[in-house]
């Protein structure tokens, strides 16, 4: 629908010998939050990498409004307006919520060689950007982040992107160690970031949250995109047998159900690393 | 369907930009990292008055306490900052003899101009910091590592150097007049100067890291290197900057040192390295980075001089101070981690 913000058109990154991403082509788009599911090791962290300028493709290229763009680093795609969260927030545990949401951009006040920390102003309007995306218990500006729960962290450094003028906003599983409700805090700000115009990219191994949320969803397996469709094309069980690497739901309870059959009612024990 | 949803009202309360009330309360007090210092510093202070004497307080016995702080405390400060920023450097152990013997071979043995030794012997610090930082930020060994290597290599270096050049390993030094005024004095008989450069950095010190803005770049640093990194802060830059601090100040007192005693030696400063240390943390600093304060530094520089020197107002034998300075050490840092989680789990009343 609208114009995409930030267009892929045939991503490639491999590490070495290993191919990791594999002619990757995505439109984002403004006003709009892209889902990027699947399995473990599919590749979705090295994409939204290679988004924010963190890994450059092998091959491929990217256009930023039309643009195009080679990131020289993290710092580059920023100042471009790529802003990435990643899953504690990238903030300071033992700073307070005003010293930490300016770091880098410090407000001052008064004039020449004796310009001070504007400490009043700082916690003033790190308070009113969150609050304005509806986490109203926060209202103390000298309270330290690591005081904060892992959702309000979350949505302080959602706050501090929208804040200094992101155009993308790169969310890497934000709401995976949270619980129900901190997650729907996250996925309320979410929302709130698509509503000023964002465009968001949103990583999430649950389908309900990216139900919640999505308007385009893009399902990676094993590094080339399986499935790129829109809100209310496909059913929560396509959607979930997608993310799950292809095979459906249905086939993997079958095997769970024959090994139990087969162990005496054991389930089967997972052995070695998980996930 | 998007221009319909992006011209809705905005939803969400849009709050008036509020200064939080004037906050001063005890409260606030305790969670500042100088809290545990500064109750440290009071608890020491009343041990010796009771064990002790009033002397101790009076012009000759503050003397004692003060000079050993000031010089402990010009190195602590920029060791406090490295801590803050998550690193550590030890060398300035070797960094303080070879600060002395650059001055005093050059201008006490050689007879150069005073402010030819002076300049070489902070040239020397900037020089050994710029060694440490760059090692420290290229490779990614621990600083500990760095420095415990450089504390070595500049130890051996002036002990070697100055048997080569001088045949001796405590060289005399005559400082003129000015030199004296500036760096080795003692005013009112008992003061060393040092005193007073101490004071104007701890005033220096405390603008730079908690009103402007560098501070603050310290604090993200020590909080989480590569999110400071990324919001645009020169880590690499700022890390080494603190190493040539650092061994600068140790040059610094190192020169001092030899101006005030008229003479320097080759072995004078390894106990700088866990007195520093043990002031920092004392002082509130957390050792694994991102918390603390100038005030509680000077805080925790004070009480620790003052239980280094106090032990000799009192009628215990001196072989006790370090039972004493171990038991206030973890002392200290329990009543800091106790006002740390404090801070942390601090939220204004619920309403
Ligand atoms: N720096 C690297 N060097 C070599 N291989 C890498 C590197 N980074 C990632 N990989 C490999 O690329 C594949 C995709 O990894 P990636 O982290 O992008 O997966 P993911 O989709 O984010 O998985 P998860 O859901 O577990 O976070 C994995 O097989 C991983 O081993
Ligand atoms: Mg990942």
């Amino acid at each position: 629908m609208a114009t995409p913000i930030l267009k892929l058109k045939n991503i490639c990154k491999s590490f070495g010998p290993i191919d990791v991403l594999n002619d990757i082509s995505l439109d984002i788009c403004p006003g709009e939050v892209l889902c990027l599911l699947g399995d473990n090791g599919a590749g979705k962290s090295t994409l939204i990498k290679t988004l924010s300028g963190v890994y450059r493709p092998n091959s491929g290229t990217m256009e930023m409004e039309g643009q195009p763009v080679e990131f020289t680093g993290p710092r580059d795609a920023s100042t471009r307006g790529i802003a990435t969260v990643h899953q504690f927030g990238g903030t300071f545990p033992l700073m307070s919520i005003g010293r930490s949401f300016f770091v880098g951009v410090e407000p001052t006040k008064g004039w020449g060689p004796f310009k001070i920390f504007d400490r009043q102003k700082a916690n003033a309007v790190a308070i009113k950007a969150i609050q304005d995306f509806g986490i109203t218990r926060i209202d103390d500006g000298d309270r330290l982040v690591g005081g904060l729960s892992g959702g309000e962290r979350q949505s302080l450094a959602i706050a501090r992107a929208v804040h200094f003028g992101a155009k993308v906003l790169i969310l890497d599983e934000p709401t995976a160690a949270l619980g129900v409700k901190q997650a729907t805090h996250v996925l309320r700000i979410v929302n709130e970031a698509k509503r000023r115009g964002l465009a968001v990219v949103f990583i999430t191994h649950q389908v309900m949250h990216a139900m919640a949320v999505g308007d385009h969803f893009a399902v990676l397996i094993r590094g080339a995109i399986a499935a790129d469709f829109r809100k209310g094309e496909k059913t929560r069980e396509e959607i979930t047998d997608l993310m799950a690497g292809g095979e459906t739901m249905a086939e993997l309870e079958a095997q769970i159900d024959g090994y139990i059959a087969t162990h005496d009612g054991h389930a089967p024990q997972l052995s070695g690393a998980a996930g | 369907m998007n221009s319909k949803t992006a011209s809705q009202p905005i939803a969400m309360v849009q709050t008036p930009i509020t200064s939080p009330a004037a906050s001063f309360s005890v409260g606030g007090l305790f969670r500042r990292p100088e809290a545990g210092a500064f109750l440290g510093l009071f608890g020491v202070f009343v041990f010796f008055l009771v064990f002790g004497s009033l002397e101790f307080l009076k012009p000759a016995g503050a003397a004692s306490w003060l000079n050993v702080a000031a010089n402990l405390g010009i190195v602590a400060f920029p060791i406090g900052l490295l801590m803050i920023a998550g690193e550590l450097d030890i060398s300035i152990g070797s960094m303080i003899p070879a600060g002395s013997m650059t001055v005093a071979i050059i201008s006490g043995y050689y007879g150069l101009p005073i402010w030819i030794g002076i300049a070489a012997s902070l040239g020397l610090g900037v020089f050994v910091g710029l060694v440490n930082g760059f090692l420290v930020v290229r490779t990614n060994v621990p600083s500990l590592i760095v420095t415990l290597g450089t504390l070595f290599a500049v130890a051996g270096l002036v002990l070697g150097l100055s048997v080569l050049l001088t045949g001796t390993t405590s060289v005399a030094l005559k400082a003129p007049e000015l030199a004296k005024f500036f760096f080795g004095q003692f005013v009112a008989n008992t003061f060393q100067v040092i005193i007073f450069w101490w004071l104007a950095l701890t005033a220096l010190y405390i603008y730079v890291i908690h009103y402007s803005p560098y501070g603050n770049w310290i604090f993200a640093m020590g909080g989480d290197r590569v999110s400071a990194r990324n919001a645009g802060i020169p880590t690499a830059k700022l890390t080494i900057a603190l190493f040539v601090l650092s061994s600068t100040s140790a040059a610094f007192v190192g020169m001092c040192q030899a101006i005030l005693f008229n003479s320097a030696q080759v072995s004078a400063g390894m106990s700088f390295i866990f007195n520093s240390i043990i002031s920092v943390v004392v002082g509130g600093v957390l050792l694994t980075g991102g918390f603390g304060s100038i005030v509680g530094i000077f805080f925790g520089t004070i009480t620790f001089a003052v239980v280094n020197q106090g032990i000799y107002f009192t009628s215990f034998d001196r072989n006790w101070s370090s039972l004493i300075i171990g038991v206030m050490l973890l002392l200290a840092v329990l009543m800091n981690n106790t006002f740390r989680s404090m801070a942390l789990s601090y939220s204004p009343k619920k309403k």
